[in-house]
């Protein structure tokens, strides 16, 4: 995962759930997370059907599952955290493969896993499914400050721009025999993220210029208006509804 | 320090939540401030700024490398509302395309990451400004110590937010101590890199230094084989003036409670984090987390100016060592990676 995120995250396809619009995704998955992240623990067949309720989505969405399985590697250090709360929560003790855990903790980390990793599952089928620009209007369309949307669409098209522009200093560096290899060459590598700065500063005062010398007044003209109709509303709340329903039976036995 | 779903209770969630979305609507109005009508481009800019900084990796000892958070830097770069704004831009980018920091723990964040440390790290780095004398050294110092303190303030922080709505009901002292414990040390990295880049801004550009502005000498011009101070420029709309005393006090405050923990932890740290990772098998999270985001100080303090480390640094040093071996295999990968001459990625500073 390296720095041409545009086109690395998102898998361009046709399926149901690309043609959504994007406020309905959004909109969708944050309901499931919070609804998966509402459910009791102890409902453990719940995080089950949570589990095949994204694995159908995945597969509607004709995502490989190799591809959602490689971007859930991002969990790994809270995996690794959640794998020691056994061993670190207080409380009655149980004996698993021969370890001495504590029952609150296992639960603790059944809980992490569980929860952390769907949640996970669910913004890499958003994002995989969705084009960088196409979520930054849905954010825009659901009320999200037009600023904040400006600020963000600015970073988006110009990450690239920077993260390129860090990289040919540092294969400028390297091309004159500089090798990082310790704390002692720090001092090299915060001035290219000073000049980096710089750069990325004077940059913006340039973009904003050209922006200004064609009419910006503050705020973007909207050119394309997303809309969803009700049938692709009621598509998209198809799967927070029914981890609702799973939610709720969850709660009840 | 992404906090992923599920980490922390939805009732919590929601109120960071509805903290975080208030502090960006007030960073919003000052950003506006301290920028007019530029913001958006160059909010936008910086805030790509952050997301590049933070890919670029500083090696520390043994394959393994850290890599800069930025509050503090943005901070002090470019004002604490764009720095907020920027910081949570970015949280927000890397949460709904990364999938890094749950959906739902978006407010805690936010709230921990991006508004606590920006705001601590600036309070403390005017704060040093106003006592210090007025020079360039002086504002490097005062970056360092805003960016040591910005991060454990992070740690404690988020320590809060894990007792008001945690899963798990580890003891809180726990917590404390191993994310305070860890982020003294990350901190310390923190410090030195934040410290060197905003150095080599200010040598550069000392006017784009927002923290460091009202510093430039004044314009002397040559009358006649004289110096005489040249007219007055029409004087800047002085941005963001009148905020900075609240935040001051409350920075102060801050500043000093933190102090008195941070001072105490930084001394006791190498005995109390070992003590504690070895009592209560911790070590192998404090691995994780050192591993994840830190750029852990080690040998090279020779370079490092200020005296005020140098005791802390022996034990850090054993301490990096006991980490670095314990993260065999991901130092395996890491090598791999860099023999393939590729700068390393993302993924792996993780990991």
């Amino acid at each position: 995962m390296g720095a041409g995120h545009a086109h690395k995250l998102y898998r361009h396809g046709h399926s149901p759930v690309h043609d959504l619009p994007p406020h309905c995704k959004l909109a969708a998955v944050f309901c499931f997370v919070v609804v998966v992240v509402s459910t009791p623990r102890e409902a453990v067949w719940a995080f089950g059907l949570y589990a095949l309720l994204i694995a159908g989505v995945t597969a509607l969405a004709r995502i490989p599952a190799g591809f959602l399985l490689g971007r859930l590697l991002i969990e790994v250090p809270f995996v690794a955290f959640a794998l020691l709360m056994p061993f670190v929560v207080p409380g009655e003790q149980t004996h698993v493969l021969g370890l001495s855990v504590s029952v609150p903790g296992l639960w603790g980390a059944w809980n992490v896993l569980a929860k952390g990793t769907l949640g996970v599952a669910a913004s890499v089928l958003l994002a995989s499914t969705t084009e960088l620009r196409e979520l930054l209007l849905g954010l825009q369309r659901l009320k999200l400050p037009p600023l904040l949307v400006q600020i963000a669409s600015f970073m988006i098209r110009y990450g690239d721009v920077i993260t390129d522009e860090m990289r040919r200093m540092s294969i400028a560096r390297r091309s004159r025999g500089f090798e990082a290899s310790g704390i002692r060459h720090w001092g090299v590598l915060a001035k290219s993220a000073g000049a980096l700065f710089i750069r990325s500063y004077e940059r913006g005062e340039r973009v904003h210029l050209a922006m200004v010398s064609r009419g910006y007044r503050g705020s973007m003209p909207v050119i394309d208006e997303v809309t969803a109709s009700r049938t692709q509303w009621a598509y998209a709340s198809a799967l927070p509804l029914l981890a609702l329903a799973v939610c709720l039976v969850g709660w009840t036995l | 320090m992404h906090v992923p779903d599920g980490f922390i209770n939805a009732p919590v969630s929601a109120v960071a939540g509805v903290v975080a979305a208030g502090a960006v609507a007030v960073s919003l109005k000052g950003a506006r401030r301290e920028l007019d009508e530029r913001t958006a481009p160059l909010a936008g800019l910086v805030a790509a700024f952050i997301f590049a900084v933070q890919m670029l990796n500083f090696p520390v000892a043994a394959g393994t490398s850290g890599h800069l958070l930025g509050g503090a830097l943005a901070a002090i770069l470019v004002g604490p509302y764009t720095g907020v704004l920027c910081i949570s831009v970015v949280l927000l980018m890397q949460g709904i395309l990364f999938a890094d920091g749950g959906l739902t723990a978006l407010g805690v964040n936010v709230l921990d990451m991006g508004v606590v440390t920006t705001v601590v790290a600036y309070a403390l780095f005017r704060g040093l400004l106003g006592v210090l004398p007025r020079t360039r050294r002086s504002v490097t110092a005062a970056s360092f110590v805003a960016a040591l303190v910005s991060v454990p303030a992070a740690a404690c922080a988020f320590t809060l937010i894990y007792w008001l709505g945690g899963t798990t009901d580890i003891a809180i002292g726990k917590v404390f101590t191993a994310m305070v414990g860890v982020h003294v040390l990350i901190g310390i990295g923190e410090a030195l890199i934040t410290a060197l880049t905003v150095g080599a801004v200010v040598a550069v550009r000392p006017d784009l230094v927002h923290g460091a502005r009202g510093l430039a000498a004044p314009l002397k011009l040559r009358v006649d084989g004289e110096l005489v101070d040249a007219p007055a420029p029409t004087p800047e709309p002085a941005p963001a003036h009148r905020s900075t005393r609240g935040l001051w006090a409350t920075g102060l405050v801050t500043a000093l409670v933190l102090a008195g923990f941070v001072s105490f932890y930084a001394s006791a740290d190498p005995d109390g984090l070992e003590k504690v990772a070895s009592d209560q098998g911790i070590d192998k999270e404090a691995k994780d987390h050192a591993a994840k985001d830190s750029p852990l100080a080690d040998y090279g303090v020779k370079d490092v100016s200020d005296t005020r480390l140098s005791g802390g640094l022996a034990g850090v040093i054993g301490v990096g060592a006991t980490l670095v071996a314990g993260s065999g295999a991901f130092y395996v990968v890491s090598r791999r990676r860099r023999t393939q001459g590729e700068e390393p990625s993302r993924t792996e500073e993780r990991v």
